[in-house]
């Protein structure tokens, strides 16, 4: 979309779409909830603090689910975290988004064939909009996850069922 | 005319941001006052030792890596020692010294992240952005040997995977010049702030009589007053060829073994991990880095356990083997786990806002306490 | 400082039959085996003994030996009948400097052993990490539940060398 005040050509006026509008100020300000799980949660803040910066794309960390757009599932999910982490998504308002960070909660990770205890990846438990590989994935990978999820938004509408 | 009053449960966790995890406590309040809490930990259980007995030894190490995802280089220099003790190994002394200062550098890194976060918890934001920027050189130091930020499968069992960057030692010694003043800033954003020193001194005081009894290792056991390092009382790898001091908590805005000093010891630990690094970058000798490591890792039979001392305090492996290329059991003790069951003791008769001030200053990795 | 031998010699004196042997098969740590109905005893004995001045236990890991019979269950599944579960004790004395290894072993099928969480704190949670994995008893322990596993987890002690993993927890798929 631009920046904004590209789109004054005529006084005050903005000619778009609802669903642009609608999509651009989700996609700029995606709060996510403050929950980190394993290894990757390091990583996570990492990437929220100074030197990868996620604040640059709007993404500020909320300690309540309820406030909050997207959840990064950042580490492995055990089978007692799991129900806890259901409950977590579903207190979330819609529209919801989750990213699933690193191989231990894409699929399980090192952990998948002895793992007696590991869950073999979120989307068991909760439906999953973008895998960031990596064990665990460098800070700029989580940035490219955060972009993908950005254009997911970007093409979405409020009207029209997505398929 | 008396007002009812009635105990509360409250539960903490196991998503909180300042719980450092997936824990989950279960505090017995009346008002403001904590009469009881109950830790319930096993969120972040990852069956760590069922995968060690189904792999090979060397195999073990990315595992071991994920234990303490915070020095994750500690944790393989750990479990290499009881190793090569197990095959008795003697490994060059150019790989002792690249140990030690990954191990050092790896110790500040975890330092940072501690006193960050716990600056973090108490309502502190900016100390966590300077630690935070600070680890980065330090992380991309550890890439540049071997290409990962966190979890490094880098100190092999008798060796190294492979040997330093040749820019290595330059960067190393930059580094260290650039952190030195780097400390006093810390301690002018953070250590003698008045509301971090009202928030931490007296609170949480933890005797020494009772931190011997729970055996609680590391800086938490220092800061209750007593020298007790196994890079000193214990030495392993070649520690004892450094001049380093141990910083022990003085009780200085409070009574020893509170917070400010378990803080404290942290932060006066990291100058001393500079100074060991300093030493060791002068000394390091040219050599050969994968010479004595072994074809086939297959130890003997018999029991054995080793240790050394880790960031958050005392890491140690029990193995068992049975002489085959599987060990038959891998038993860790974890420094997080053991510091963890004072959490009850210290919290009785203090305020909630204070659980989080003693919580932080003992410093876990939920990785570590679950396995 | 004492050796492993003087720090035998002084339990055999004191508790006789209880101290069973001193194991000295594995090279590198020699281990004093005990009954495991004996062990608070004799850990009262050496943590106050001012020789011994056990003050601190390091470590408290259960290991199952494996030792019984293999047995046929179910079509392709063997499980292990009979033969015995031990514990392994680490202590260490900070102002004696010196260190101990004590074993204790216990019946597969009914594994009892006293509870030392009286004698050192930390053994609490040891404790109760052992019957989460392995369904050791400690008796006259004060809340033996399961630590880390979950509580309502039916499936048996996953670090028992026959463990079978179940299809299905709550609903969730455990198998990959």
């Amino acid at each position: 979309m631009g920046l904004l005040d590209k789109e004054f050509s005529d006084g005050n006026i903005v000619i778009t779409k609802t669903d642009d509008l609608l999509n651009w100020a989700r996609l700029s300000s995606l709060w996510q909830v403050g929950f980190g799980l394993a290894c990757c949660a390091i990583e996570m803040m990492a990437t929220s603090a100074s030197h990868y910066d996620f604040d640059r794309f709007g993404v500020i960390p909320r300690n309540s689910p309820r406030q909050a757009d997207v959840i990064i599932i950042s580490g492995t999910v055990t089978l007692k975290m799991a129900q806890r982490i259901k409950r977590l998504y579903e207190q979330m308002p819609d529209p919801k988004y989750v990213i699933s960070m690193g191989s231990c909660s894409n699929c399980g990770g090192p952990y998948w064939d002895h793992g007696y205890h590991v869950l073999k990846g979120i989307d068991r438990v909760i439906p999953v909009d973008v895998y960031v590989p990596g064990c665990p994935p460098r800070p700029e990978a989580l940035l490219e996850g955060l972009l993908k999820l950005q254009e997911k938004i970007r093409n979405e509408s409020t009207v029209k069922k997505s398929a | 005319m008396a007002l009812k009053t009635e105990e509360m449960v409250l539960n903490m966790g196991p998503q909180h941001p300042s719980t450092h995890g997936v824990l989950r406590l279960e505090l017995e309040l009346e008002g403001e006052l904590v009469l009881n809490v109950r830790p319930h930990l096993g969120y972040l259980h990852r069956c760590f030792e069922k995968h060690c007995e189904a792999m090979t030894y060397p195999q073990v190490i990315p595992y071991v890596d994920r234990l303490d995802y915070l020095a994750a280089m500690s944790n393989e220099l750990t479990y290499a020692i009881t190793c090569e003790k197990l095959m008795n190994i003697q490994v060059p002394e150019r790989v002792e010294y690249i140990r030690v200062i990954m191990v050092e550098l790896q110790r500040i890194a975890s330092h940072l992240v501690a006193l960050g976060t716990f600056g973090l918890d108490i309502g502190a934001f900016t100390p966590f952005l300077y630690c935070f920027i600070d680890r980065e050189k330090i992380l991309s130091l550890f890439e540049l040997t071997c290409g990962a930020r966190m979890l490094y499968n880098y100190i092999w069992i008798g060796g190294l995977s492979h040997d330093l960057h040749p820019d290595f030692i330059r960067l190393a010694k930059e580094f260290v010049q650039y952190f030195k003043p780097h400390v006093a800033e810390l301690n002018n954003l953070l250590s003698y702030n008045k509301i971090f020193i009202e928030r931490t001194a007296n609170v949480g005081v933890l005797p020494l009589e009772a931190a011997i009894n729970y055996n609680i290792t590391g800086p938490s056991l220092r800061g209750s007053g007593i020298k007790w390092d196994l890079r000193k009382n214990d030495p392993y790898s070649i520690y004892d060829k450094f001049d380093f001091d141990i910083p022990v908590g003085k009780g200085t805005f409070g009574q020893v073994g509170d917070c400010w000093d378990r803080y404290f010891v942290r932060v006066v630990e990291m100058e001393q991990s500079l100074r060991i690094i300093e030493q060791a970058l002068e000394q390091i000798p040219e050599g050969d880095v994968t010479s004595a490591l072994p074809k086939r890792v297959k130890p003997p039979e018999g029991t054995v356990y080793a240790r050394t001392e880790n960031p958050k305090g005392e890491l140690g492996f029990f193995i068992v083997s049975n002489g085959s290329l599987n060990p038959y059991r891998v038993k860790v003790k974890p420094p997080s786990f053991v510091n963890l069951t004072v959490l009850g003791e210290l919290c009785k008769g203090c305020f909630i806002s204070d659980v989080i001030a003693i919580l932080g200053s003992i410093d876990i990795v939920m990785g570590e306490v679950d396995r | 400082m004492k050796n492993d031998e003087e720090i035998f010699e002084i339990l055999k004196a004191k508790f006789g039959d209880s101290i069973i042997e001193l194991n000295a098969k594995s090279p590198f740590e020699k281990v004093i085996v005990i009954a495991p109905l004996k062990i608070k005893e004799v850990s009262y004995f050496l943590r106050d003994d001012s020789e011994l001045d056990f003050c601190s236990l390091v470590l408290l890991s259960g290991v199952d030996d494996a030792n019984g019979e293999k047995v046929e269950l179910e079509e392709g599944f063997k499980g292990i009948q009979g033969g015995t579960l031990s514990v392994y004790y680490h202590l260490e004395s900070i102002n004696q400097k010196q260190k101990a290894t004590l074993k204790v072993s216990t019946s597969r099928e009914n594994p009892e052993v006293e509870s030392v969480s009286d004698v050192w704190r930390n053994a609490d949670w040891h404790e109760r990490e052992a019957f989460d994995m392995y369904g050791i008893k400690f008796l006259n322990h004060p809340d033996l539940r399961r630590i880390l596993m979950p509580e309502d987890w039916e499936a048996g002690y996953p670090l028992r060398k026959d463990y079978r993993n179940p299809e299905f927890y709550q609903g969730m798929k455990v198998p990959y």
